[in-house]
């Protein structure tokens, strides 16, 4: 060990850490969306009365939550675009497909996290009081108005803490991307693991820079269930 | 779809099925009896007691785990030299050893958040009996709390082991084959992507619904009021 601060040194691949952070944030807000976006779609579904529906939306659930985020991920970004290229082979067509890391990345990662969005509007939903939605009726809206004005709002304040704990999970596994060569923070950190030859230092900085993102963002959950929460009566 | 190749090779993918669980049900069992003093510390009044165990929660659960896996297995060979001074470099430098390292203090952290939880939740009347019945200390964790405490856990836990399952396919990423490190392998070798990944993706599944329904059975088994 030859001095305790070349430990810290990080010999000018900071900037390329950050980089790969802003990416990691970029790649975890497009997963993000693509979630919520999946949950409430899959929220409608199981709450809805059809039975295809909730058939789908079970099975989308069900899968999802059994199976690797890793795997899924390799799934998507190798299996998918032979899949389609061999399916289009079959009806004579020659189909070269070449998904970028990032789009594959986000919708993988949007597509999982989008299963565990679905519970947490399923519950969001079913926990509006009946009474609320009553009295909206009594007071003459109709249903798309009720939906508008009172369960959708309602709904949103329910799922708040549900959904912090997704982002929270989902910001960790955005690292996986990493794994289909997207540089992020964590391919970042590994390319100057490598070319330093110090993965101690660039893995635990990683790892800080993922603390610092984590410790924001339970801040920031805070705040917003403090906000949407400010007119209950505790 | 190229269905004899997963025939063919389904012996070395269950081989691969068998190694991860393996490192599952080793980084469990180690895991929680970290987890179990660690969430007492947790909440012992003493900053001493606290603070450390806090610290290493924060880490373990704010941090991605494949960071804390190459950290461990990567990252020990910028201090090989220390590591060797005590002795310790024969283990870290298996991979093996690594993972389940890593495995053992990640869900020994989650772990111990559940259980911190549950403690906490555990009816006050209950531990004013004990106490009323001359229990203190240890006796009143072991009898009154610790009991209680597993069954409000239960649930919680039983998605942790459900995770934890799912979470070591990223040991395949240090050179171990268990089942994703196998699908991978194969798939070098025969090019039948998506075949082999959702071969390995089925296999998971029953893993992962066989431990749902055990312990969906635990919980009715725990249950106070017999069903």
């Amino acid at each position: 060990m030859s001095g305790s601060m070349e430990m810290f040194d990080l010999e000018g691949y900071g900037a390329s850490l950050l980089d790969g952070a802003l990416l990691t944030l970029l790649v975890g807000f497009t997963a993000m969306v693509v979630a919520i976006l999946l949950g409430l779609l899959g929220a409608w579904g199981k709450l809805s009365g059809s039975k295809t529906a909730r058939a789908a939306t079970e099975t989308y659930t069900t899968i999802v939550r059994g199976v690797p985020e890793l795997i899924m991920l390799l799934l998507v970004y190798f299996g998918v675009p032979t899949l389609l290229q061999d399916l289009a082979g079959v009806f004579g067509y020659e189909w070269v497909i070449d998904l970028n890391p990032f789009t594959a990345g986000s919708l993988t990662i949007g597509f999982i996290y989008g299963a565990f969005c679905t519970e947490v509007f399923r519950g969001a939903f079913q926990a509006v009081p009946k009474g609320q939605i009553e009295a909206a009726h009594a007071a003459g809206m109709h249903e798309f108005l009720t939906f508008r004005r009172i369960r959708f709002p309602l709904a949103m304040r329910f799922a708040l803490p549900g959904l912090g704990n997704v982002w929270m999970v989902l910001i960790k596994a955005t690292a996986l991307i990493s794994i289909i060569q997207l540089d992020e923070l964590m391919r970042n950190s590994r390319i100057a693991a490598n070319s330093t030859h110090k993965p101690f230092t660039f893995y635990f900085a990683a790892s800080l820079i993922f603390l610092f993102i984590t410790a924001v963002s339970m801040w920031g959950q805070k705040y917003a269930e403090r906000r949407a929460g400010r007119g209950v009566r505790r | 779809m190229d269905s004899g190749v997963i025939v063919e090779h389904f012996p070395r993918l269950m081989s691969g099925a068998w190694i991860t669980v393996q490192i599952t049900v080793i980084s469990l069992i180690l895991g929680f009896f970290i987890a179990v003093p660690a969430a007492a510390m947790r909440l012992a009044n003493n900053l001493l007691l606290r603070l450390p165990v806090q610290g290493f929660m924060f880490y373990f659960r704010g941090t991605p785990l494949l960071v804390q896996l190459f950290l461990i297995y990567y990252g020990s060979g910028q201090l090989h030299t220390a590591l060797e001074s005590v002795g310790l470099w024969m283990w870290f430098r298996e991979a093996w050893f690594c993972a389940v390292l890593t495995l053992t203090l990640n869900t020994a952290a989650y772990t111990a958040e559940i259980l911190r939880g549950a403690i906490q939740g555990v009816p006050r009347g209950e531990v004013e009996a004990g106490r009323a019945v001359g229990m203190s200390g240890v006796l009143l964790f072991r009898r009154i709390i610790m009991p209680k405490a597993f069954r409000i856990a239960l649930p919680a836990y039983g998605n942790e082991v459900v995770f934890l399952l799912q979470a070591t396919s990223l040991v395949s990423t240090i050179t171990l084959l268990d089942l994703t490190g196998v699908a991978r392998r194969v798939i070098a070798q025969t090019f039948a992507v998506y075949e082999v990944f959702i071969a390995a993706a089925v296999i998971y599944l029953v893993m992962v619904y066989a431990l749902v329904f055990l312990f969906r059975w635990m919980e009715r088994r725990l249950h106070p009021i017999r069903q």
